[in-house]
Formats: C-alpha cells, structure tokens, sequence
C-alpha cells in the first residue's frame, strides 16, 4: 500500500505556486519550527531516526549534531544532483512540490543555524531549474527568505547552483569542489563537511528527500513520525521503480513494506508471459538481488542490509526473465569507467579493466579465467579509494558474477548470450 | 572573434558577484557561452572568457574539460541525446538510438551534413521510469516509441 506523506498532494498542479502550496498548509511548519528552539529541532530529527535518502543512510540529526558549537558561519548543501542510475525521485519532489523542498530547507537550515544555502542541481535537470527558480523568487517575495524571515529574527538566503553533468558531483565533497568552481573531485575524509567543507566553512550536505522530510518530523512530531516504518528505517520513503514492470513510477511507502507489495502490487508486477529474474534494489551501485531474494526482502535498510545490498537512493531496477546479465554489467561498467574522476589508481584501472573484461566477454574475445580476473579487479577495488564510487562500480560487478555465474560462462564458451541466443551486434547496435 | 551579446556580457558581471568568490560563476558563465555560440565553447571563446572573468585560462579550461555537458567540437542545431543506462536499455534505447542515426543518416556524436542533428548516448538523465527517452537542447521527452521520436526531431528541425 502506498503511503502519500511527502506525495499526498503531487498530482495537484496548483501545489507548485506558492498560492497553491499555502492552501494546503504549505510553510505552516515553518512557522512553528521558527518558535522553537533550533537545538530542540535538531534533537527532534535525531529521536524521529530520519536517515539519509541519498544513498548512504547516514541519520540526519546525527550528522548535524557533528557542527562545531561556535558561531562560526555554516553552510547548508542540498543534494540535487540526482546521477545515480535508476532513481528519479528527487527530480519529481522538485518540479511537483519546490516549496516543500524550500520549506524542509529554511526549517533545516534554522535549526543548524545556516545562514546561506545552496541547492546544487544537476544541469540536465532544466524543468526542476525552472521550477525551483520560480519557487525561490516567490520565497523571497513573501518574506519567507531574506532577512527576518516571518518575523523570527532569523535570516537567510538561498540560491541554486546549476551543475555541467558529472555523477561524481553527487558525492558531497566532489559537490562542495565543483560549487567552489574547481574541477568537480571528491577530497579525502577526514576532514568531514561538517568541520571544514565549503570554502573550508563547517557544511552539511543532504539530499532533497532528507531535508524536505524535515517539515513533517515537524509538522507530525517525533511520535507521529514514527508511526510509519520501523524501528530503525523510520518513516516513509519514495522508491522509483523502473526496468520491466507494467507501471514504473515514483511510489512512496512506508519503510518495512514487502518488496513484493511494492513490485508485483503498487507498480503493476511483470509483463504478460515475463518473469521477475533479479532486482537491483537501490540503484545500479546496489548488489543485485535474485528473485528469490527480492521476494522476501522488505524495503528498510536492514532488511537489504541482511541480504548483502542496499537501499541505496531507493531507486528498484527490475529485470524479467528476457535480460542477459552479462549484456546488462557490460552497460553498469561502461558507467562507472565513464564516471570515474581518474584520482584514485585501483579506481580509474579497476573500472577501465572491468568494463574491457566484460566487454571482452560480450565480443567473444575472453577465456574462462577471465572470470577470476573480474572477481580480482573488483576485490582490489573496495575500500581503497577516496570515494565510494570505486566500491560502487565493484559491487555489482561481484554480485552478477556471484549470482549469475553461468550466464557469464556460457557467453565465454558460446560467444553469445544463454538468456538472448545472440551475440554482441545483435544486443548492442 | 567569439563575442558575448551585451546581455550575456551583463549575466557574466552578475555572475561574478552572486556567489562567494568568483570562481564560482566559471560553470554558469560557460553555459552562457555555449548558449550564445551555437551549442559549444571554442578554445577562442575560452580566452576571451577569461578575459572578461580576469580569471586564470587554466582555470577556465580545468572546468570546462571536467564537465559532459559542454561540448568541445560544434554540434548539430538539435542535439539529441538518448540515455542508454540500464533501465532504458531495457526498455529498446539502443534500438531506438541506432533508428534516429539511420533516419537521420548521422553517425555518432558528428553533426549530420545539413547541420540540423548530432546524436549522441548518454548516462542516466532520471527519467527512468519513462524510458525510452532522449534530450534534445534543453528538453526531455519520454515515453518514446521509434516514430514518436522521429516525428519530435522533425518538428524542431
Ligand atoms: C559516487 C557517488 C555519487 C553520489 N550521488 C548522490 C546523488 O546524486 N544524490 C545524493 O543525494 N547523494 C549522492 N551521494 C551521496 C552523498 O555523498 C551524500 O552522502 C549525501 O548527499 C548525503 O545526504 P543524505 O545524508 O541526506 O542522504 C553520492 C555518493 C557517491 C559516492
Ligand atoms: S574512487 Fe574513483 S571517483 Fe572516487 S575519488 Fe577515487 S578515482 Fe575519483
Ligand atoms: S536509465 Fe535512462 S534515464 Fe535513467
């Protein structure tokens, strides 16, 4: 069953004005966040276990609890740039519902006591661009941006920045670079944003989903919250289902909900005559799922957690029963290769050599102990690298290989694909 | 000689004081450059930016180098641009990318010979669950079958 917290009012055009948006209680809890004590609202998103829709998970209260005391100046980041493929959620938020996302920020951005932020967005994102700068100038028009914003005594400005195409600026210290002008690199942490990031000012980087989530830990309580989700996976989040299923889309659901409800119910389950084969649960850095792991999997980060995945930004990759998995890492590692920064040597070789060994494999051109070297390439590539994005392209390289094994051994043998009955040309044009 | 209008001249004074330094308005500014110089930045239009900027040329061309989405050689009046991640693939994107080269007789990433189309596969653009879909200049279009596509392409021509 889906459960519209953040998207109970995506499907009204009106939701997008700011007119619309205050009909239906829009920057209300602004209004009550701006009462309260900012370390309150930041001990408040720590109690309702709101954790990070980016990707990695972290909790948000957690994370902004690590900015110095002093009154040194501090910046607030919302992550835009939405690369990781298969998800779509944050680029819906924002052209649905861009005050929501302004609102979730000045409430964020009071509570950690930020004067200035910035929305880093991906430039491809125009329709997103168009609506948030809109949103911002009615903001600013209203008195809800600016100086002592509703009267509060708090002030705050607040822009975009407009990114020029480059998965690796989603990760938060290659954003922090590509916004200070410089090539978009990540840097090696520690330090953390949060003590030296922007300009070298303490910083926190979040992601759309996290900080709009904000206005309804407030507007619900830390209580009301957690009445939706788990224990530890805390209220409800939005998946974008995509790949083969009747009805892809953006769904949102409450945290703990059976994978099977949200694939084979919610986004309509496989096409006639097709078969669920695996599930790449939260973005193609995820290891990949069999269907029989999807099927008893629940959509909260221990559930995934327990079957050696993760949930990741939420975005679901479906594949029936038609996809050679060789031919689908052939396009996961043309990926990373094309998106690695270069910085990082077990990362720039590592996606270089996997994307060639299992291009290799496609061509018919590999031996069968090639299929040690992918599992020796990627082993040398986790955990020994700046970012995560080395870790990120090994991953799913171990997990098809593992799981699908024989489709990679037949391809060698047969020169082409177990799943398709044809070679190279024929899939790839 | 690469020159800006006197309203892109206007944004790049602007840009340098919107954020807090002005390296910064290196990405904004270069997207204004491509706008105003048919769709890519050229070496002489790099130099003259960072005149205008009075930033470092290094610095100008480090950022320009680092990013897909300027484009180093002169496209086509319509850049198409089909993603062909894993979702779209699934979904018939590298059919549909080698219909659009043949119908338009292009290979690609070059500028057909009427200057109207280059066609190029990207990464993921989050338009997952409305794939297939291509870019051309600055809008998506979704849910595309082959002629749909063709038919899109034509119209903006
Ligand atoms: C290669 C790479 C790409 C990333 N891309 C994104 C992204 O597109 N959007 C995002 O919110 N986080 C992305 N992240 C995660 C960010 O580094 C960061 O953890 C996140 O923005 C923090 O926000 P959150 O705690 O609210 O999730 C990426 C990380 C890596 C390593
Ligand atoms: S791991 Fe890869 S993407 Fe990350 S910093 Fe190193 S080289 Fe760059
Ligand atoms: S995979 Fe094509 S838009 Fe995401």
């Amino acid at each position: 069953m889906e459960v519209k917290i953040l998207s109970e009012h995506y499907d009204k055009p009106s939701y997008k004005s700011l007119d619309g948006y205050k009909e239906l209680g829009g920057y209300e809890d602004l209004a009550k966040a701006l009462k309260m004590d900012p370390k309150q609202i930041v001990e408040d998103v720590k109690a309702s276990g709101l954790r990070g829709r980016g990707g990695a998970g972290f909790p948000t209260g957690v994370k902004w609890g690590f900015l110095p005391e002093n009154g040194e100046p501090r910046y607030l980041l919302c992550n835009a740039d939405e690369g990781e493929p298969g998800t779509f959620k944050d680029r819906l938020m924002m052209e649905a519902a861009p005050h929501q996302l302004i609102e979730g920020m000045i409430i964020s951005a009071f509570a950690i006591k930020s004067h200035k932020s910035y929305i880093y967005i991906r430039g491809e994102y125009n329709d997103s661009i168009r609506s948030l700068e809109k949103a911002l100038a009615e903001a600013y028009k209203d008195g809800l941006l600016g100086k002592n914003i509703l009267g509060s005594g708090f002030d705050h400005d607040m822009d975009i920045y407009v990114g020029a195409g480059a998965y690796i600026c989603g990760e938060e210290t290659a954003m922090i670079s590509s916004l200070e002008g410089l090539k978009g690199q990540p840097k090696l942490k520690p330090p953390f944003p949060a003590i030296e990031g922007y300009l070298g000012k303490p910083t926190i980087v979040n992601n759309v989903e996290s900080l709009a989530s904000v206005k309804y830990i407030i507007r619900d309580g830390v209580e009301g919250y957690r009445k939706h989700g788990t224990e530890k996976s805390a209220g409800t989040k939005l998946f974008s289902v995509s790949g083969n299923v009747v009805k892809p889309g953006n769904y949102e659901i409450a945290l703990g909900t059976s994978m099977k409800t949200l694939i084979m119910d919610i986004a309509g389950g496989m096409k006639p005559g097709r078969k669920l084969k695996a599930v790449i649960p939260g973005g193609s850095s995820t290891p990949i799922l069999t269907a029989d792991e999807a099927m008893s999997a629940n959509m909260d980060y221990e559930s995934i957690a327990s079957f050696g995945s993760f949930l990741g930004s939420g975005a679901v990759i479906v594949l029936d029963d038609s996809n050679c998995m060789v031919d689908m890492l052939g396009i996961l590692m043309h990926f990373y290769h094309h998106e690695s920064c270069g910085q990082c040597t077990p990362c720039r070789e590592g996606t270089g050599w996997l994307n060639k060994v299992v291009h290799a494999i496609l061509k018919g051109e590999a031996r069968e102990k090639d299929l040690e070297l992918i599992n020796g390439i990627s082993n040398h590539m986790m955990g020994k690298t700046i970012c995560a994005l080395s870790d990120a392209a090994a991953m799913p390289a171990l997990s098809f290989l593992q799981k699908f094994r024989d489709e990679f051994e037949y391809f060698i043998k047969e020169g082409q694909s177990k799943v398709r009955g044809v070679g190279y040309a024929q899939m790839h044009h | 000689m690469f020159k800006l209008s006197p309203a892109g001249e206007e944004f790049v004074k602007k840009e340098l004081t919107r954020y807090e330094t002005k390296r910064s308005a290196i990405i904004p500014c270069l997207f204004k450059v491509q706008e105003e110089n048919k769709g890519w930045v050229s070496p002489e239009a790099v130099t003259y930016l960072s005149g205008l900027m009075d930033l470092p040329e290094a610095w100008v061309n480090e950022v320009l180098n680092f990013y897909t989405m300027f484009n180093k050689e002169p496209v086509g009046k319509l850049h198409v641009q089909v993603c062909c991640n894993i979702s779209c693939c699934m979904n018939g994107a590298r059919e549909l990318t080698k219909h659009l080269k043949d119908t338009f007789n292009v290979k690609e990433g070059e500028v057909s010979a009427d200057g109207n189309v280059t066609i190029t596969r990207v990464e993921c653009l989050g338009s997952c669950g409305t794939a297939p879909m291509m870019q051309v200049n600055d809008n998506y279009y979704e849910n595309l079958t082959h002629e749909s596509a063709v038919k899109t392409i034509k119209e903006l021509m």
